[in-house]
């Protein structure tokens, strides 16, 4: 199967307190962070949306390998918060590569799983030598209705890897599969600013079933233990559920901790998986198994299984910036300064 | 005013996109934006890649800009000496006015410019944050 040959990640500068938002929304903080599993959450500048965080987290991607850039055959950007309801975010991240014009390109959606169904989506094409490389990207500067709970969670942030054959892999691609229903627990109809939930209804039917679901289904298929991985990512709509689905599978805090990102910037959407798999990835041992499912409401999970290759000691060397160097470059706003920030994301 | 034609930035996508430059072949003096001679009288320019790396020799910040970068307001402009030694004019964001100095290192991001009215083009380009 097709591989990760490289990765990149990128977090906006700016940060909001749970306590800042909570004042607002006279709510006590401490409860939110209790119940939430997060503290503070990533902002995106006043000049930042989807495609230019896609430019940043690609850009870092294309820095760790020195791969002719003119054979990437594939850009496919996944997002809820594309720039334009009619125009590709993807076209305007290709162009400020410049990779050419011999690509092909999409902007998917699926809510927050519509970055991490572009690996897929490239892992066939290169699989089926259609393309030599193509680029994977999600990404999102998420809304979030003013006094909504989500408020709290929704963030900015995406993360980019480069597919490719597995021979050049830092990480191949052992095995991926997806679990998909129609659940109606969260959306954003044409034209409206915010999206809506279902309330308690994204848990038990929506995220968990899928998650669980696609995660059974990978162990099952591939005959492997949870035991088997040193690292394991589930979505993290929030600093909890990723746990309670840890808890289900006997996954230790070794394992789940090390890509557990919410916890420092909030939910990035269709970036947030993703950057948990970056997370690993900066870190991770030659043989070193990592799982990571996605969620995305509407709903579906995608799961994958990979395994870091002797490659990625060199990739990891690479003068390139670690989603941890994003998560430590931090400026916190107040609400009104966010109010602002957030203007401008619509 | 917002110029309705999205062409004439078009037209600039590849400078300001991708920080394309020029190199005089004679004596190796490079420009961010095409000129018809080099300081040294040479009317040949090779085509080249800027890296994104430079530094700051010059800056102020604009409290009342035009109506295109209001959204933006206070924020800083800046000439920025490129390690290849052309200089380009930019905002420099990400940043305090009271934290940049004369020789600040910087890196060129991809950040949005304006964006024209309600319902016309986002413009995006090149800007400048200091160095991580």
């Amino acid at each position: 199967m097709a591989g990760i040959v490289s990765w990149g990640a990128y977090i906006p500068k700016y940060r909001i307190t749970v306590e800042e938002i909570a004042k607002v929304q006279h709510a006590n903080p401490n409860s939110i962070k209790n119940g939430l599993g997060l503290v503070e959450k990533s902002v995106p500048g006043k000049d930042e949306d989807t495609a230019t965080i896609s430019v940043s987290a690609a850009r870092n991607a294309l820095l760790r390998t020195n791969i002719n850039r003119k054979e990437i055959g594939a850009i496919y950007v996944g997002s809820e918060s594309h720039p334009y309801a009619v125009k590709p975010t993807v076209s305007i991240v290709g162009e400020a590569l410049d990779i050419g014009n011999n690509y092909t390109a999409l902007d998917t959606q699926f809510a927050c799983k519509a970055g991490s169904g572009t690996i897929q989506i490239n892992a066939g094409l290169v699989d089926s030598k259609m393309i030599k490389y193509g680029l994977s990207i999600g990404a999102d500067t998420s809304q979030a209705e003013p006094g909504n709970a989500l408020e709290y969670s929704a963030s900015a942030g995406g993360a980019a890897f480069l597919m490719g054959p597995n021979e050049e892999a830092v990480a191949t691609l052992d095995a991926t599969l997806s679990f998909t229903s129609d659940t109606p627990d969260f959306w954003r109809r044409a034209l409206q600013s915010y999206p809506a939930h279902a309330g308690r209804f994204t848990g038990e039917p929506a995220y968990f079933k899928h998650v669980v679901g696609a995660t059974k289904n990978i162990l099952e298929k591939t005959n492997t233990k949870i035991s088997d991985f040193k690292y394991v990512v589930f979505h993290m709509p929030n600093g909890k559920f990723p746990l309670r689905v840890a808890k289900i599978f006997g996954v230790t805090k070794e394992q789940i901790e090390p890509g557990l990102i919410v916890k420092k910037i909030g939910n990035t959407y269709s970036g947030s998986s993703i950057l948990g798999l970056t997370c690993v990835l900066d870190i991770a041992k030659p043989g070193d198994k990592i799982l990571v499912t996605s969620y995305g409401s509407g709903s579906g999970s995608d799961a994958f299984i990979f395994t870091a290759t002797e490659k990625i000691i060199a990739a990891q060397k690479a003068k390139v910036k670690t989603t941890e160097d994003y998560v430590k470059r931090k400026e916190y706003l107040t609400y009104p300064e966010y109010e602002a920030h957030m203007e401008q994301i619509h | 005013m917002f110029r309705k034609s999205p062409i004439i930035r078009w037209r600039s996508y590849g400078d300001r996109y991708k920080l394309h430059g020029h190199k005089c072949t004679k004596c190796g003096t490079t420009y961010f934006e095409k000129k018809g001679m080099c300081i040294c009288g040479n009317l040949e320019f090779s085509e080249m890649d800027f890296s994104g790396e430079g530094k700051i020799i010059s800056f102020t910040q604009i409290h009342s800009g035009p109506e295109s970068f209001s959204e933006m307001a206070p924020y800083c402009v800046g000439i920025i000496e490129l390690k290849e030694g052309a200089k380009i004019t930019a905002q420099i964001v990400d940043c305090k006015y009271e934290d940049l100095k004369i020789g600040t290192e910087v890196e060129a991001v991809f950040r949005k410019f304006y964006k024209s009215g309600e319902k016309g083009i986002i413009h995006y380009g090149t800007k400048f944050i200091p160095k991580l």
